[in-house]
């Protein structure tokens, strides 16, 4: 397997600020691979170092086998999806996305034939003549697709490409992205702070804290096995055990992790462990109810189907939960 | 194109246009040098050398016998300026640009509130170029139609004599200090003027402050019970203040260095920059006019320090 | 919207408000009236009577058409300088970081800021001092250094409207650091820049403080203008003057406000 891009001990300081530090990337050709996190993890500074608008300070950047440091980002066979899609407010929307082509000097007939397929590649076909600001949010979004793509990239950066769109589109545009990306086996690498996006998508996520990777898997080894506090509490919201509860359910760990959704208002059975508490507070979500449970002074969020019925606060309740779903965690 | 998609780094530009691009790519502070070189030494070599020259100047003396620049330091040149003579001069521009800033932010403020807070669409356009027209037109051409206006023939007295009240007009420039031969050798036509020239600069920044007041601020002070009055008084004047100072810069300091207004239209007394001009010119005596510049620099200094404090330069 | 309807302005203001704007316009009117006054000795009000004959006196004078012809060259040439130092500086402030960047702006507002006197004195010293003779060019080094500003202010402030990813997603689509600047920042300031020339040719064309120290034997127009205030010769020809030069500055800064109406203001309380 060829690798896109790869980061070796990759650190980008300003100053005293430590945007990027000692990361390590390795991500494969063809894959969908995503970068999680909240802003000033270092994600979108990762992104900007691929696209070469950053230079790093440390460490040592490849992309397809090649130095990539040092290379202006005119030269680098990598196109970007902005987040605030910078398209060209003066050209028009058939230049815009022949813009990459027009300045590598292709001809005019060559131009306005790939750049009109890939309007008609991101379902706009016929937008040419407008201007970017007689567009929609989603339609400029898709322009911004077409112009990167139209260069035939062997990598496409997306900075948080869905984040200014409504519900509705953003879950339509999640698919098509996805399918787009099966289509062209391009490598695609997106950035986003939404964890439900990256988790719907991703073949892979990289979960960014502080300059550095937390933890670095697939979507399920992501959520259902958080390797450190802050990724289990950032990816899906899970329980964080202290140390005593731990020990009091028989395990050795600093903390440990438990996802709302397996655990249970019920009494044990099977051998699955079990604690008791008091209801404190409940909320009603829809298909599930939120009920959180103090155990001991700890507040435990459990995510019980709505059928079940929510227990009023105050009432003394048992939670239960199958060993396997407890995650131990590293200390941070 | 498929050679280019081969790689996935492009070949180095060929030409030397595209070396230039990629060297000064790789050297952000080649790019910054170039950028900055040309105006810095203009600004910073030409024009503050020049400055800097001239204030070293003020540190000289002028020898009384030979006419000549004595070059040795010496505050002598500032003994001088604190004579009383200059002393005068100083307190009688100071005076003088502090009356025109008044006076002009009494006729601005209506202009500037109006034109914020209820001029729209077409009417604020109009509005704009209302103030931009007059602030950008001839200086001398605005000064010479005061002269028209203020000649003893001229349409003022026309307008007194048809009113009845030229008696008024004869009372006026029978006072002492501000009266005179006519309007447009007194105090009072050399401060009409003054304000003419200058209180249009002072309209935008305080229409620029006044804009960013939120229209709910004002719906908030009303909404707890405060009178119209009491609504400017506690909320729109403090949220205006610093337009007005951001204004007043320009026009005290418009004020302090000008020569021509006063030589036009005014008494025989100098002001500072009648001063500077007689000095440097008729009496060749540049370290004492260097000194004389010395004053407006350090008003000015002062007086933006001060502005600053109040953050009137985010509404310059 | 409530409001808009119930908010009309007291009549106090309106009246305060207009009374201003009349301050400001009607001396000015006052000059067309002078134009055609048939007076020649004093400035007589209202008019004996009325001609057009002082357009036809003034168009064959050649001082006037000598000084016109010299204020027109300088604006131009201080015009051009002041664009291209005025836009390297606006690009270097607004693209870039570095150290002292504060300095810059107040570095470029210096020369208006300061009363003209003293550039104009500072620089006629630097000059003698220098041994450069007075010239066409010493004028025009002067108009630049003042021009400058102008051209800065609405070149920086149309640079802060185009978002930095545009320069970005042009260099990420292949476009090397010159192809940037024809394609996409010179499109995206051209009106700007256009803008704040016609500004800069404004200023330069009415300049009379610091024209004062950098000219020699040479006048510009307002220097002409000058002479004919403190020793007039010939009035009505100065009336005619005055009007011709009112009716060339406003076309630059009429045609500065529709170049940048939509967005920025133009900078023109930084005169």
């Amino acid at each position: 397997m060829t690798t896109a891009v790869l980061f070796d001990n990759v650190s980008r300081h300003f100053g005293a600020v430590r945007a990027v530090d000692r990361v390590n990337l390795q991500i494969a050709e063809g894959e969908f691979f995503a970068m999680l996190g909240p802003s000033g993890s270092g994600k979108t500074t990762c992104l900007r170092l691929m696209a070469g608008f950053e230079q790093p300070t440390g460490g040592h950047i490849e992309i397809f086998g090649e130095t990539a440091e040092g290379v202006p980002p005119y030269r680098r066979s990598v196109n970007t999806v902005f987040q605030d899609y910078a398209l060209f407010p003066h050209l028009s929307i058939l230049d815009n996305v022949a813009y990459g082509l027009m300045v590598k000097g292709a001809g005019r007939e060559e131009r306005r034939k790939s750049a009109e397929d890939a309007l008609a590649m991101v379902k706009l076909p016929g937008y040419g003549t407008r201007r970017p600001g007689q567009l929609s949010g989603g339609q400029r979004q898709r322009v911004a697709l077409a112009r990167a793509l139209v260069n035939k990239p062997k990598v496409l950066l997306l900075d948080e490409p869905l984040g200014a769109l409504d519900l509705k589109l953003r879950e339509q545009m999640q698919e098509e992205l996805k399918s787009l990306q099966k289509s062209l086996g391009i490598t695609f690498v997106f950035v986003t702070h939404d964890q439900g996006e990256a988790l719907s998508m991703a073949d892979r996520i990289a979960v960014f804290n502080e300059g550095r990777i937390q933890q670095l898997g697939s979507p399920e080894e992501v959520y259902n096995q958080p390797k450190t506090r802050f990724v289990a509490d950032f990816v899906g919201s899970s329980n964080v055990l202290s140390a005593r509860l731990c020990q009091k359910l028989g395990l050795r760990a600093a903390f440990a992790s438990l996802r709302p959704e397996a655990i249970a208002i019920a009494a044990p059975h099977n051998g699955a462990l079990s604690l008791s508490g008091t209801v404190v507070a409940q909320s009603f979500l829809g298909a599930t109810n939120r009920i959180v449970v103090d155990v001991d002074g700890a507040r435990i969020a459990v995510a019980s189907p709505a059928a079940h019925g929510i227990p009023s606060i105050g009432s003394p309740v048992t939670i239960s939960f199958a060993a396997r779903d407890l995650h131990p965690m590293e200390d941070a | 194109m498929t050679i280019v998609a081969e790689s996935s780094v492009l070949p180095e530009r060929r030409g030397t246009v595209g070396r230039l691009s990629d060297f000064l790519w790789r050297h952000p502070h080649m790019l910054l040098a170039v950028l900055l070189g040309p105006p810095l030494v203009w600004l910073g070599i030409v024009y503050l050398g020049s400055l800097f020259a001239l204030l070293l100047q003020s540190f000289f003396s002028i020898d009384d016998f030979s006419g000549l620049i004595n070059y040795e330091f010496t505050l002598a040149t500032y003994g001088q300026l604190l004579s009383e003579t200059n002393l005068d001069i100083i307190l009688r521009t100071v005076l003088m640009a502090a009356t025109v800033t008044l006076a002009s932010a009494l006729i601005a403020f209506p202009i500037a509130y109006y034109a914020a807070r209820y001029a729209r669409g077409k009417w604020k356009a109009l509005f704009y170029l209302g103030v931009m027209l007059p602030l950008w037109s001839s200086y001398l051409v605005k000064i010479y139609a005061w002269k028209l206006i203020l000649a003893k023939e001229g349409i003022l007295t026309w307008f007194f004599e048809k009113l009845n009240l030229l008696w008024l007009l004869d009372a006026w420039l029978a006072l002492p200090v501000v009266g005179g031969n006519s309007l447009s050798v007194s105090y009072t036509g050399t401060f009409i003027v003054f304000v003419y020239v200058w209180m249009p600069f002072m309209i935008l920044p305080i229409q620029a402050a006044l804009e960013r007041v939120p229209t709910n601020l004002i719906e908030a002070s009303s909404d707890l019970g405060g009178t119209p009055a009491q609504t400017f008084r506690y909320v729109l004047f403090p949220l205006a203040l610093p337009g007005i100072v951001a204004g007043s810069i320009f026009t005290f300091s418009l004020t302090l260095g000008d020569y021509i207004i006063p030589q036009i239209i005014g008494s025989s007394r100098l002001f500072i920059g009648q001063a500077v001009y007689a000095q440097q010119g008729t009496a060749g005596n540049i370290p004492l006019a260097a000194a004389f510049t010395v004053v407006p620099i350090v008003i000015m200094g002062a007086y933006l320090w001060m502005a600053k404090r109040m953050g009137a330069f985010d509404a310059l | 919207m409530r409001s808009e309807k119930a908010n009309s302005a007291p009549l106090g203001l309106k009246v305060a408000a207009a009374a201003g704007l009349a301050f400001m316009h009607l001396p000015i009117l006052l000059i067309f009236l002078y134009a055609f006054t048939t007076e020649e000795k004093s400035y007589q009000f209202p008019p004996p009577g009325l001609t057009g004959q002082w357009f036809a006196v003034a168009w064959n004078r050649p001082d006037v058409w000598a000084a016109l012809t010299l204020s027109v060259k300088v604006a131009s040439i201080a015009t051009a300088a002041a664009l291209v130092l005025g836009t390297l500086c606006a690009a270097a402030v607004s693209q870039t970081r570095f150290f002292g960047r504060e300095t810059i702006s107040l570095l470029v507002i210096l020369p208006i800021a300061l009363p003209g006197i003293i550039t104009g004195i500072a620089l006629r010293s630097a000059f003698s001092m220098a041994d450069i003779p007075f010239s066409f060019w010493t004028i025009v080094l002067g108009h630049a250094t003042f021009c400058i500003v102008v051209v800065y202010n609405n070149a920086v402030a149309r640079f802060r409207r185009i978002s930095g990813s545009l320069i970005e997603a042009s260099m990420d689509l292949g476009a090397d650091g010159f192809q940037t600047f024809r394609y996409i920042i010179l499109p995206n300031i051209g009106t700007a820049l256009l803008a704040g020339g016609m500004l800069a040719f404004a200023l330069s064309f009415d300049e009379v403080i610091v024209t004062t120290f950098t000219a020699g034997q040479q006048s510009t127009l307002p220097i002409w203008m000058l002479e004919e205030l403190i020793r007039p010769r010939q009035r009505p020809v100065t009336n005619v003057v005055a009007m011709i030069v009112v009716v060339v500055t406003f076309l630059p800064i009429l045609g500065a406000y529709y170049l940048t109406r939509d967005g920025d203001q133009i900078a023109g309380a930084g005169k």
